[in-house]
């Protein structure tokens, strides 16, 4: 992938909690239209990770640079705008429940879509709503929606602002086994339709192998290992092949 | 004796640091909201809708109370004042009474438990599903959209909430002058406001702005910093309660010394 195609480079990380280090010189660069899936056990820091990247936990070193920008220097205006460029699925969804399906997607736009007008944002909604194949759920409460809806309808709220980055925290952790296809389906559908780069963050095997490009492996705090699926099913370090054996 | 015994355990030390830690936060979050107050893009259609939650919604309750407390208080006080021949003073003591201490208070402690409790549960909730965090990624600031908004609802909608508590509970206590007793409309409300005066609904006012940002602040600070999943939930919403009845009580008892100093009794 050529260099200037790089949207996402860190370099050097480090994060503790107390005596925990979490992450441990790690590195890694995303390239435009690139599925890159880190894969870790859990509490190997990979949550923590994608929480740096966008700017909710200040790492202790390193550098995280989105489209040239170091995250942890920007003004909290500038990393406002960033943020906009940048989609993130929480692992639990976080829906707001005191708010309707399009109060929830209506949301984000409120601070980045001042100048809109009605027409747009309607637009905007009704579009993001069809992206993940739930038009009908728009006045529906999240109270009222299962377990997959509410993961699409959250994919749903990271669309609407257009991001050229999206990071995926879990996107299949507690779904059964079907909603999770339809799940790695729509990561996959909706990268293909807005040429986004993806972080996808899981230890779901069968969704990383249906929509990464590329796989980190998250070990001890560092990048282990990287590269395609199918390279490291063959690999003969013992690490990566308890990993996979463990998972499968 | 050695002076090693007169030092406290060491599990005394350590509550009295997370108790003098958990202050220095307290202050810090109150510093917050004054500066996040004054910032540009107020949340306006978030701080009504506040209002009208704490506000509106809390009213029946408040109103039900207050008519209830002045008809008790009536109704109790009134074979005291038999006992020394003073029952024509009954509707004049019950008024002072009211407006002075009992009414404000009670409002508190009622809007401490529903309000209080409400934004600790809720907040904490909102934190423990990281809803905050999602509000902050699409680059609303959670601090000001949520903690200002409440805070500023609740010192503004305690005083009116306390005003209206006042008069309803003079119905009250205008039904438990009549009883035992015949008191004409006219001259019950006579001597009601015969008795009162600005010193004592001036001072009254004023310390139920100071209840209302206690409520709010302790009710936003615990459910902000809620943690350790729905445990911390109701964690949160039960000591944001303990704490804002027990500030709701320290208040009261500095606004009464300063009453005191500053001549309005």
């Amino acid at each position: 992938m050529a260099a200037d195609n790089i949207v996402l480079e860190i370099k050097g990380l480090y994060k503790s909690f107390g005596s925990n280090h979490v992450l441990r010189d790690f590195s890694v660069t995303l390239s435009q239209g690139e599925n890159l899936a880190v894969l870790g056990k859990s509490g190997s820091g990979k949550s923590v990770l994608i929480k740096c990247i966008i700017g909710l936990i200040i790492p202790d070193a390193g550098s995280i640079k989105v489209f040239g920008q170091e995250v942890h220097e920007l003004h909290q205006d500038d990393l406002d705008q960033m943020r906009a460029k940048i989609g993130f699925l929480f692992q639990s969804n976080a829906l707001y429940d005191s708010m309707t399906v399009e109060e929830n997607l209506l949301f984000p736009l409120r601070r980045h879509w001042i100048t809109q007008g009605q027409a747009d944002t309607d637009a905007a909604v009704v579009e993001a709503l069809e992206d993940v194949g739930l038009g009908h759920t728009r006045y529906m409460m999240p109270s009222e929606l299962s377990g997959g809806m509410r993961k699409r309808i959250a994919l749903a709220r990271t669309l609407i602002l257009k991001p050229q980055i999206i990071l995926y925290d879990e996107p299949t952790t507690g779904l059964d086994p079907i909603t999770s296809r339809e799940i790695s389906e729509l990561i996959v559908r909706v990268q293909k339709k807005y040429n986004t780069a993806s972080m996808i963050i899981s230890h779901d095997m069968s969704c990383i192998h249906a929509t990464a490009n590329r796989i980190v492996m998250l070990i001890d705090g560092k990048c282990y290992a990287n590269d395609t699926y199918e390279k490291l099913m063959q690999s003969t370090d013992q690490k990566i092949r308890d990993f996979f054996i463990e998972t499968i | 004796m050695k002076l090693k015994n007169w030092l406290p355990p060491k599990e005394n030390l350590r509550q009295i640091e997370a108790f003098l830690e958990e202050l220095g936060d307290l202050a810090r979050f109150c510093g917050r909201f004054f500066s996040e107050l004054f910032k540009p893009r107020p949340e306006v259609e978030e701080f009504f809708r506040q209002c009208f939650w704490v506000g509106y919604k809390s009213l029946p309750l408040v109103a039900i109370t207050a008519f209830i407390m002045g008809l008790v208080l009536t109704i109790q006080s009134r074979p005291t004042l038999v006992e020394f021949g003073a029952e024509s003073l009954l509707p004049a003591m019950v008024a002072v009474s009211l407006v002075r201490e009992i009414s404000p208070v009670i409002t508190a402690l009622i809007c401490a438990g529903k309000i209080g409790s409400g934004m600790g549960a809720e907040l904490g909730s909102m934190r423990v599903t990281e809803q905050i965090d999602a509000m902050e990624v699409s680059g609303t600031n959670p601090f000001k959209y949520l903690i200002v908004t409440r805070i500023l609802a609740t010192t503004l909608m305690l005083p009116i909430l306390a005003n209206l508590s006042n008069a309803i509970s003079m119905f009250g206590g205008y039904l438990g002058v009549n009883i035992r007793g015949s008191v004409s409309w006219y001259l019950y409300w006579s001597q009601v406001f015969d008795a009162l005066s600005y010193g004592d609904l001036v001072p009254s006012l004023i310390k139920t702005f100071f209840f209302g940002f206690a409520i709010g602040l302790i009710g936003c600070y615990k459910g902000y910093n809620t943690s350790r999943g729905t445990e911390g939930v109701g964690r949160s919403a039960n000591s944001a309660v303990v704490i804002a009845s027990l500030l709701v009580f320290i208040i009261d008892l500095i606004a009464v010394q300063l009453t005191d100093l500053l001549g309005f009794t």
